[in-house]
């Protein structure tokens, strides 16, 4: 059974597609990088996964997966850096699979998110507020979240944006650690190198699937001016798509 | 002498002791909710609320005259009609929240006070306005103690929720559906919590105690339990600072328990250990790592 099945998906906005028709399935275990121009509609893709955005038409099937199963990074999150919490307390937030609202966080349960913390390289961040830490490192931190939620299905928006080289090195590390494990993995990405190197299926988006893949059938330089060329802009007297996709007489 | 001016008060007379209790009881549920309101940047909301609240105190008034039982019941009712009301306006016509609570409390005010200076004289005005928190009976005193008690309660329940819902909203939507009755649950306590200090402050300085507290102890740490608790403690100690004030200057006991808690604050943002001015201008030489 597929870990993820697109059937004749829309996703969007006030009625606009950002997603326009996109059907198929990622197997169970699949590293998937999805890319493709800004406004292409990855981060829409990837909410309408998590389930923050409801599909305009189509659905979404996750294989039996409970909302609680996906682990999900958003490019910018909603973050309040100032509120005082320690990143110790922020990354145990991940184990709420297990603690829920009132379970107690036991010895166990701390050595887990000392053992996260350390394995995206924070030790000795344990008791800093999460405000003082640099983008890197909050990246690192939200890493070390994913890590304890211990999910089947990771999705990840443009996890490496404004990242430098040795930051990005350790937590495409862990991906591949997350992929080795057997969980699937979706990852927004920009860096077409490093999807070409370690990413084994691509989904070429541009308001619509491009292409989808094996990463070295997709990534051709046909593919991608498709995608580069797309347009952007929603246009505000679009008709009421048909169900084969093309426009209609509204 | 010392003893006389500090302590004298609270033996000799018992509703001095029944303020004091109050007091304490106020400090311990306001306070965290103070700190709360303050980090989810709703300070202003909270003082919205405490507007609202008024018409119907006063209708309780109107019906029953100075009865604190009343009063609360309609402040209750009241606060959490016009929560509610303010929030399905703004969800409904896309105006902020603030701007349709601002003109909630505008005309919760003009109202409260108006139903009040039908019936009743310009003293029983102050009463509603600034609280008396000398003239409390002992039904009222229970009564605040039993809204602090559910208050802590509740707290402790939606605790986590709440902390992760301020810091990390979509992270919370994306494992669990208990942001939204968490953030209810706490709008409840916020108007508990006011009906509550408006017993002893009134309606216009009921969320001082709770604000005021709690923007001390953001200047004194970084850590959220620490938080809690210095709000709590500053709390205690400008309530029982400004009955002492009230008592030995004939100064109101409400306004003088905020301006104690006030000059708390000044010092605070002048020699707090995280943020503060005299730290700011004088931060020390900068360290090797």
């Amino acid at each position: 059974m597929a870990a993820l099945h697109f059937h004749n998906v829309t996703l969007g906005y006030d009625r606009h597609p950002a997603v326009h028709h996109l059907s198929g399935e990622v197997a169970p275990g699949a590293l998937v990088a999805v890319i493709g121009p800004n406004g292409a509609g990855k981060s829409t893709l990837l909410r309408g996964i998590v389930g923050i955005l409801k599909p305009l038409d189509g659905s979404i099937h996750l294989g039996g997966l409970d909302a609680r199963d996906i682990a999900y990074l958003p490019q910018s999150a909603e973050i309040d850096r100032s509120f005082p919490i320690s990143v110790f307390d922020f990354v145990g937030t991940g184990l709420w699979r297990g603690t829920g609202l009132f379970g107690g966080i036991g010895k166990a349960a701390r050595e887990k998110i000392l053992r996260a913390i350390a394995s995206v390289g924070l030790n000795g961040f344990e008791n800093r507020p999460i405000g003082t830490l640099s983008g890197g490192q909050m990246q690192r931190v939200l890493f070390a979240r994913v890590l304890l939620q211990d999910a089947s299905l990771i999705v990840l928006d443009e996890p490496f944006n404004a990242i430098d080289g040795k930051t990005t090195a350790d937590l495409l590390a862990l991906v591949k650690l997350w992929h080795g494990e057997g969980r699937t993995v979706l990852a927004a990405l920009h860096d077409m190198e490093m999807v070409r190197n370690h990413f084994s299926e691509t989904l070429v988006l541009a308001r619509g699937p491009v292409a989808w893949g094996p990463t070295a059938e997709v990534l051709t330089p046909e593919n991608l001016m498709v995608a580069m060329r797309m347009c952007e802009a929603f246009d505000d007297s679009a008709a009421a798509c048909g169900e084969d996709g093309r426009s209609q007489a509204a | 002498m010392v003893y006389d001016a500090l302590i004298g008060p609270f033996t000799e007379f018992e509703f001095m002791r029944r303020a004091l209790a109050a007091v304490i009881a106020l400090s311990l549920a306001g306070a965290p909710i103070g700190v709360f309101l303050m980090l989810r940047r709703m300070s202003l909301v909270g003082d919205a609320m405490a507007h609202a609240i008024l018409p119907g105190a006063a209708v309780g008034f109107l019906l029953s005259g100075l009865n604190l039982f009343a009063m609360t019941a309609g402040g209750l009712i009241a606060g959490f009609a016009v929560a509610i009301l303010a929030g399905v306006v703004a969800r409904s016509t896309g105006l902020k929240e603030d701007a349709s609570l601002a003109t909630f409390y505008l005309a919760s005010l003009a109202l409260g006070v108006t139903i009040v200076s039908i019936k009743g004289t310009n003293i029983d005005l102050l009463h509603v306005l600034f609280g008396n928190i000398l003239a409390m009976d002992d039904q009222t005193l229970l009564v605040v103690a039993f809204n602090a008690t559910v208050t802590l309660l509740v707290l402790a329940v939606i605790y986590r929720p709440l902390v992760i819902e301020s810091v990390d909203p979509l992270f919370l939507r994306t494992v669990s559906r208990a942001g939204g009755p968490a953030h209810l649950a706490f709008l409840a306590l916020v108007v508990i919590n006011l009906v509550n200090g408006f017993q002893a402050l009134g309606t216009l300085l009921a969320v001082g105690l709770m604000i005021l507290p709690a923007g001390i102890a953001r200047f004194w740490s970084r850590d959220l339990t620490a938080m809690i608790c210095i709000a709590v403690i500053a709390a205690a100690v400008a309530g029982y600072a400004g009955l002492v004030l009230s008592f030995q200057t004939r100064v109101p006991s409400g306004p003088a328990i905020i301006l104690v808690a006030t000059v708390l604050y000044i010092i605070s943002v002048l020699f707090g250990r995280v943020g503060g001015i005299v730290r700011q201008l004088f931060p020390g030489r900068h360290l090797e790592a």
